[in-house]
């Protein structure tokens, strides 16, 4: 007999000796059911994820990419990974911020060179020299402005979608990319206020493979008021038909030393939170 | 063996020790007994204050054991449905009659990836087993990534609980074992717990950043879809579970629930009984092969067939190894959990372990409990130890051969085999004195708490000190 048949027919005999085996009594529901408590909570939703040391923003709608750019600058973030579907505007403030960081840098630098090359040439010379360096200072500031923001890093990631099986170079590439940037954005499928839960359906655009919110050190959520209800089964019932999920709550931690919590691991260090009000 | 109907036992690392013998050791080391009480007693308060915060924390525990019950009562359909679900997605599924036949499995499929490393979410399942040993036999190593598990593994030691199982150490012990066994280890590492997080993080990042096999358990397998849940405070499970090219997942067969809609119960009973946390920090679910794995899972019996056969003692079988009966035992927080002997120590263990192996194999666990009845209470799915531990008690006596030792037993049997019967007895000290003076069982009287005739019984005790 295969281990199979052996251990099922083991199950159907072991059953047949339980007194009152076969039908369970129905399973009572009788706690706090899906639906039946409202939206989540908004400022429950903000102190549950203070009280697991998450940092938390809550804005409007028209603050997203001000808020966003803040956050990433506080972090001193320089290259970052967002999911591929995510808003374009909810990165589009930090990405001016450093292409005008770039071109300022480029054009300082530039600078400098023909400063250098006017004192040591002949005066006419040095004019030449000049002239041609702010040229080339102002195209190095339109490539700085090109390449910067999200694009370098996150067009390549934005292309490897999750259902796609990772062959061992693109997985390679993933990993070497996912590891040189300090900062991940991306959205979320809902979230649980009185946990301070935010829940990630990997097959989403906004939200990406697996592997995006794992490895860098830092990942930022933004949550829309309408994706935070009040409980657990309101969570679950909302996640019904998700393949793969991650649930969130605080940054990595462990208690495995003396069972005092200590704060970052394996995972993300940092957790932040931009929750959206509704502004209607 | 004497296991229910003779139903096959279970093997593996499921038998130690005589409890009285082993505890008597752990009793003298009052490191250990030092250790055990800071950590239980914090988590005791953790989890106290967020279960009071849910006003259907009853309710929820209600459904939590019916939910169980269902699926253990219609195990065989469940299964079938559960394997359905998940060939039906690419997951390859195995099945093992026990220990021996589930290490089989995995070293097999680990042989044919040709790696000499695999990475390993905690799972008891795998400890149970003794499926490291059995991947040392083979020439692979095996990483243990959570941070107990590593502590334990450097350590060269074993687990004394199922949550935390180095919680027997403190951060000094901790760092020394660091210091000596982590390669490449800052000499100067302190013991401050965040600096002996950080150098696991390092010590750990490269391995999951290159090894590609990962062995992971599961919390919870969703017979209707194929889902698997990991719950986890670190993200070493995240790590595991994402990146290498090959996941194999050794889920006792027990661990179903039959719908989707019923983690609702188990994602709020789990996280708050366990680690005392509103929510764990993550929790994994994947239904089928993702992001281009090869996924496999294997089933395992080992036992819990026969446990099932036991109509007074199936109901060890709702158990979602959240610790919280452990954290609450006065026998446990002055023994510890090597005494035991086995992968589940505690309350749950004591019910536990001698039905897997069959009462003969384990005969002293069910013995090791004062049945002062607060694992019962703290249990989020409402497992009855103490009468569990009273009808087990039976089943070791009747199971015994005339011996000298079992007429004592059978007097033994007698008092305990009602639970309120037995406390008054014990409170009276009665029952003590009995046994003392007239009882020649120096392994039973001496390393025992209830046979001494105790000015305060551990009942008393256990309740005036909380
Ligand atoms: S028996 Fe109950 S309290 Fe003990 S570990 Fe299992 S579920 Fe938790």
């Amino acid at each position: 007999m295969s281990a199979r048949d052996e251990v099922l027919a083991r199950v159907r005999r072991a059953k047949v000796s339980g007194s009152g085996s076969g039908a369970a009594a129905p399973v009572p529901r009788e706690y706090r059911a899906a639906g039946t408590r409202g939206p989540g909570d908004l400022e429950l939703f903000a102190e549950r994820l203070r009280d697991y040391r998450a940092e938390v923003r809550v804005v409007d709608a028209d603050e997203v990419p001000t808020a966003v750019a803040a956050a990433l600058r506080e972090r001193g973030a320089r290259h970052i990974v967002t999911a591929p579907g995510i808003p374009p505007e909810w990165t589009a403030g930090w990405a001016a911020e450093q292409a005008r960081a770039a071109s300022a840098a480029e054009r300082a630098a530039a600078e400098q060179v023909a400063a250098a090359a006017a004192e040591q040439a002949a005066p006419q010379v040095g004019e030449q020299v000049a002239a041609a360096a702010h040229e080339q200072a102002a195209r190095g500031a339109e490539r700085a402005a090109a390449r910067s923001g999200t694009a370098e890093l996150s067009d390549p990631i934005g292309r490897i979608e999750s259902r796609v099986p990772l062959g061992g170079d693109a997985r390679e590439a993933l990993r070497e990319m996912l590891e040189a940037a300090d900062a991940v954005v991306t959205g979320c499928h809902v979230a649980v206020a009185e946990t301070g839960t935010i829940v990630l359906d990997h097959d989403a655009a906004d939200q990406g493979p697996r592997a995006l919110t794992l490895v860098p050190d830092y990942h930022l959520v933004v949550v829309r008021a309408g994706q935070v209800v009040a409980g657990v089964p309101d969570a679950v019932a909302a996640l019904a038909g998700v393949r793969t999920q991650t649930w969130i709550s605080g940054p990595s931690a462990t208690s495995d030393i003396e069972l005092e919590r200590v704060e970052g691991v394996h995972g993300p260090r940092t957790l932040e939170v931009v929750i959206v009000r509704d502004t209607q | 063996m004497t296991t229910f109907l003779g139903m096959p036992a279970g093997g593996g690392n499921l038998t130690g020790e005589p409890f009285p013998q082993a505890a008597r050791e752990a009793l003298g080391n009052a490191q250990l007994r030092r250790n055990l009480a800071k950590a239980t007693g914090t988590i005791r308060a953790k989890r106290a204050n967020v279960v009071g915060e849910l006003p259907d924390w009853a309710q929820l525990r209600a459904a939590g054991a019916a939910i169980k019950d269902d699926v253990l009562a219609n195990l065989d359909e469940y299964l079938l449905r559960f394997e359905e679900a998940l060939t039906s997605r690419g997951t390859h599924v195995h099945w093992a009659r026990d220990a021996e036949e589930a290490n089989r499995i995995v070293t097999d499929l680990v042989r044919a990836t040709g790696t000499r490393e695999v990475i390993k979410v905690k799972s008891m399942a795998t400890v149970e087993i003794g499926l490291n040993e059995a991947l040392a036999d083979i020439g692979v190593h095996a990483v243990e990534t959570d941070l107990a598990e590593l502590i334990v593994q450097l350590g060269k030691d074993k687990s004394s609980h199922i949550l935390v199982p180095a919680i027997h150490r403190n951060r000094s012990e901790i760092r020394d074992i660091f210091r000596r066994e982590m390669p490449g280890v800052d000499p100067g590492l302190t013991d401050d717990p965040r600096a002996l997080a950080e150098a696991a993080r390092r010590h750990l990042r490269h391995k999951f950043m290159t090894v590609d096999v990962a062995i992971s358990g599961a919390n919870f397998g969703v017979a209707e879809t194929g889902s698997l849940v990991v719950v986890e405070s670190e993200g070493n499970g995240r790590m595991c579970l994402t990146l290498p090219r090959t996941l194999i997942s050794v889920v006792g067969i027990e661990k179903l629930v039959p719908r989707w809609q019923d983690l609702e119960v188990f994602l709020q009973l789990l996280p708050r009984s366990s680690t005392g946390e509103r929510m764990n920090p993550y929790t994994s679910v994947w239904t089928g092969p993702t992001e281009g794995q090869t996924s496999h899972v294997v089933l395992v019996d080992n036992g819990r067939t026969a446990t099932l056969a036991d109509p007074d003692g199936r109901a060890a079988l709702r158990c979602i190894r959240c610790s919280a009966c452990l954290n609450s035992c006065p026998v446990y927080e002055r023994t510890g959990g090597h005494a035991y002997g086995s992968t589940y120590p505690g309350p749950i263990g004591a019910v536990l372990s001698p039905q897997l192996t069959g009462v003969d194999r384990n005969p002293t666990l069910p013995f090791a409990s004062s049945l002062c009845g607060v694992c019962y209470d703290v249990c989020p799915v409402a497992i009855d130890i103490p009468s569990m531990l009273v009808h087990l008690r039976e089943r070791v006596v009747s199971a015994k051969r005339a011996t000298p030792e079992s007429t004592a037993m059978r007097a033994l049997a007698w008092a305990m085999s009602d639970a309120r019967r037995w406390r008054r007895l014990v409170r009276l000290g009665k029952f003590g004195r009995l046994a003392s003076r007239h009882v020649p069982l120096p392994g039973w009287s001496t390393a025992r708490d209830l046979p001494q005739p105790p000015k305060e019984t551990f009942r008393d005790w256990w309740e005036s000190s909380r």
